[in-house]
């Protein structure tokens, strides 16, 4: 598919960077005039993404984060998410609602509402080399809320 | 931002701004010293001035509900605007903690 833009955004692991981030991203995805929903879907969606990078691919080293938000015809966004961190050694139980390895206060429902808030969710890893995640969205927008 | 108000058993914390894993610590140390400090009954966490919030406000809430088991104190969640709301429900934590309705 046709790329129409593109914004690529790098920062580093640190966990004041999480509010940063999905706010640009949030910014980046206003020019498809979503709604109030589908803003706050996006930014929940990538706050998730990036807090796993820092929570998880980064607890134990410094590293940075790498954010492409790109978008193609029929309103179509991508976030790609990526670390060079630990890797994920197994997906299919990262992704279980629950589970986590994050002890402390973690809900382990990172993927869980990164998948309920997005149309699609795609995830990648090799331990010791990092991990991408891609949230697809389709951005309805103000014009089907109305009618 | 935590505001508290203590009401014969019950303490209400007014929680502001963004929930996410980097405020969530501050959330959780104010809510739990001030439990510590007053051991109510039943604490509410009110969302009414919380403008974002991720799956660290449903940890918060799952950790308050457990230290809640240690002091007897129930917890109740009330006032969430429409997109707390959906996480707290996705969450399923609606089955162990009463979401209050206004």
């Amino acid at each position: 598919m046709k790329k129409i833009n593109e914004m690529k955004l790098t920062v580093q692991a640190k966990s004041v960077n999480e509010s940063f981030c999905r706010v640009a991203v949030a910014s980046f995805a206003a020019q498809l005039d979503p709604t109030v929903e589908e803003i706050s879907d996006i930014k929940t969606a990538v706050s998730e993404a990036v807090t796993n990078s820092i929570v998880h691919a980064y607890s134990a080293m410094n590293g940075n984060i790498y954010i492409t938000a790109s978008l193609y015809p029929d309103n179509m966004l991508t976030v790609r998410v990526r670390d060079t961190g630990i890797g994920i050694a197994d997906i299919k139980q990262a992704r279980e609602p629950l589970f986590t390895t994050g002890g402390d206060d973690r809900s382990g429902l990172g993927f869980s509402v990164m998948e309920c808030f997005s149309d699609k969710l795609k995830v990648t890893s090799k331990e010791g080399k990092g991990t991408t995640v891609t949230i697809y969205k389709k951005i309805r927008g103000k014009s089907v809320d109305e009618s | 931002m935590v505001l508290f108000k203590a009401e014969k058993d019950t303490l209400t914390a007014y929680l502001g701004g963004d929930i996410d894993h980097h405020t969530s610590k501050n959330f959780r140390d104010e809510i739990d010293s001030e439990m510590a400090r007053l051991m109510p009954s039943v604490l509410r966490l009110d969302f009414r001035d919380v403008h974002f919030m991720d799956s660290s406000g449903v940890g918060l809430v799952m950790g308050r509900y457990k230290t809640g088991l240690i002091y007897g104190c129930k917890v109740v969640v009330a006032s969430m605007p429409p997109k707390v709301e959906k996480i707290m429900k996705m969450s399923g934590l609606g089955r162990i903690i009463t979401f209050e309705k206004e």
